[in-house]
């Protein structure tokens, strides 16, 4: 269609500046509405699995079986979701869920930004090796310590607890976290430091009272980017957690929708209750969320 | 203020528990790991050493793990060739300031804050025989005789489980792939704007070239990820039917807790450690020396 105009155009006043902006003007046009089609195509790729997700929640098998597959259901049938609260510990699940990422958070900012602060500030002669074996553990993949832990919780009796999954989702999120601090750290002056020290505050001082409140930012970066991996970490948790009472929500869900398969309303509402925290904490804080996994992203 | 920083004990107090969480759950194991990877041990009875066997049978035993390691390579070429070049398309897009800009970056990322099980379960969903959304949305537009179980299908099962795994980390990579477009400088942009380049040569020419760091990155990440895969295929097939879907990580974890062979479930855990590590390096190397700057 541009072409063709571009050609009748040639044809007709060589070089009209006017027929040329013109042009242009439609040439932009175009393009801008094929890059709308496209962005939109994939919003709705993205989205649509989803949507589908809320209306068959709302279902009930009948009406999924009578053809009903695509559209809205009749009613909303909220009973699939006392059903899903009721018969699937969903909530237990939940609860063990933020148990133990929210300790995991904590322990690695916690725990991260003091080792990052003796790294990067104070002085010894292996900090800098320190910090190179810490960075290299965030190349580790979890396979390769599965076994030897599962082995060791099992013989300190502490597999099926919630400690058994915090210590290693603390461990393996702490390489990340300390490079993170590390690196924000050396943004912030020393000058704070030394002040706080001539007015006679003492390391521990220093780094509670000084460092920390410094450290907010790269804290709400870490803390997002841990509470997201943990929250939905799967290996660990099918491997060391069979009890009932300890799963998690990720391994709740897996035997859930396994027992009540058929229940297509019921599942349906379990995994919109378990996916909903997340979108909600989502669209409060979408812009922090998405910065964290920027600098996640950066160490390579 | 120099004695305060050389404080030995304090400087102790800092590391230790990192140290200890460490060493303890990550340097130990994985030391472990290389050991029990030398034994024929079923977790209960006598440990015999074999020495390198169970890594020779990782690749002369046939089909279940050679079937796994080719598998996860077909994961690794369609998340650098499909996944990264839509995210690519789509950030380039956004980055350059599109109407609604921020909208569709955060739809675009919702997919990666969903528990791969959840996802998981909804793609069950769309694939089923007779319920589901995609036969549905076939036969309703006249293509019944497409209709199958996609998951059950040895012929359709592999692509079945790779399509939902690139659509849920599209979003990550168009996330870090923004925003290295957007740091390229507006007067780039410009300049070549000025000079008549048209929006392809400018993207191709100017913009791609910049964000070559992070593009590496995104390799990176892409390919190892596809080694390690693991949470949806779990969920989908856990390997199946008859091994079509398998993986290295879902042979793994069927070799040491269901077959409870702990020395070859140890070798492979080592395999899928040893050849990301190789992966990591060969990236890097293949790209050295090539950042440009201007």
């Amino acid at each position: 269609m541009v072409k063709q105009l571009e050609k009748l155009s040639g044809a007709k006043d060589i070089s009209l500046p006017f027929n040329r902006r013109a042009l242009t003007k439609i040439k932009k046009k175009t393009t801008h509405g094929v890059q709308q089609l496209f962005l939109l195509f994939f919003a709705f790729v993205q989205l649509f699995p989803l949507y589908w997700l809320v209306t068959f929640s709302f279902k009930s098998n009948q009406e999924i079986f009578a053809g009903n597959i695509i559209g809205l259901p009749e009613r909303l049938r909220w009973e699939n979701y006392s059903s899903a609260l009721q018969n699937g510990d969903i909530l237990l699940y939940l609860f063990n869920s933020v148990l133990v990422t929210t300790v995991t958070v904590f322990l690695t900012c916690f725990f991260g930004a003091m080792a990052a602060f003796a790294i990067t500030r104070m002085k010894w002669r292996f900090s800098q090796t320190t910090l190179n074996v810490i960075l290299l553990g965030a190349m580790v993949p979890l396979h390769a310590v599965l076994l030897p832990l599962f082995i060791v919780l099992n013989r300190m009796g502490i597999l099926n607890s919630h400690i058994s999954l915090i210590l290693p989702y603390t461990a393996f999120a702490l390489p990340l976290a300390i490079f993170i601090f590390a690196g924000f750290l050396e943004t912030i002056p020393r000058e704070y430091e030394e002040a706080a020290c001539l007015d006679g505050c003492n390391i521990y001082q220093v780094f509670l009272v000084i460092i920390m409140p410094l450290l907010k930012p790269a804290l709400a970066t870490v803390g997002i980017f841990t509470f997201l991996s943990t929250w939905n970490e799967l290996m660990f948790a099918v491997t060391f957690i069979s009890e009932r009472q300890f799963r998690t929500l990720t391994v709740g869900m897996m035997s859930f929708v396994g027992q009540y398969y058929t229940n297509w309303g019921a599942v349906g509402a379990s995994l919109l209750i378990a996916v909903l925290p997340m979108i909600v904490v989502y669209i409060f804080m979408s812009k922090q969320i998405q910065a964290s996994f920027r600098a996640s992203g950066l160490k390579g | 203020m120099d004695s305060v920083l050389r404080d030995k004990k304090a400087i102790i107090i800092f590391i230790l528990p990192v140290l200890i969480i460490y060493i303890g759950i990550i340097v130990f194991p994985m030391f472990a790991s290389v050991y029990y990877s030398t034994l024929s041990w079923d977790g209960i009875g006598e440990k015999t050493f074999v020495g390198i066997n169970n890594y020779i049978a990782l690749f002369f035993n046939g089909d279940p793990f050679n079937r796994a390691i080719v598998n996860s390579f077909l994961l690794a070429l369609s998340s650098v060739f499909v996944q990264l070049p839509i995210a690519l398309l789509l950030a380039l897009m956004l980055a350059k300031g599109v109407r609604f800009e921020s909208f569709y970056r955060t739809v675009y990322f919702i997919p990666v804050m969903l528990s791969s099980v959840v996802i998981g379960h909804l793609w069950k969903r769309i694939y089923h025989p007779t319920l589901g959304l995609l036969n549905e949305l076939l036969s309703s537009i006249g293509l019944e005789a497409w209709t199958k179980a996609w998951l059950g299908d040895m012929s359709t099962a592999m692509v079945a489980v790779f399509i939902p795994i690139i659509w849920q980390w599209i979003g990550y990579h168009m996330l870090l792939m923004y925003a290295a477009a957007k740091a390229v400088p507006n007067e780039f942009r410009e300049a070549a704007i000025v000079d008549g380049a048209s929006e392809f040569k400018i993207a191709t020419k100017v913009i791609i070239p910049l964000m070559k760091p992070v593009l590496k990155v995104c390799v990176i990440l892409a390919v190892i990820g596809s080694f390690k895969a693991f949470d949806l295929i779990y969920v989908l097939t856990r390997g199946g039917p008859v091994y079509t879907t398998e993986v290295p990580s879902t042979m793994m974890i069927n070799t040491i807790f269901h077959s409870y062979q702990y020395g070859y479930g140890s070798a492979m855990a080592i395999f899928i450690v040893i050849e990301c590590l190789l992966f990591t390096l060969i990236i890097q190397k293949a790209n050295r020396n090539k950042n440009i700057t201007y």
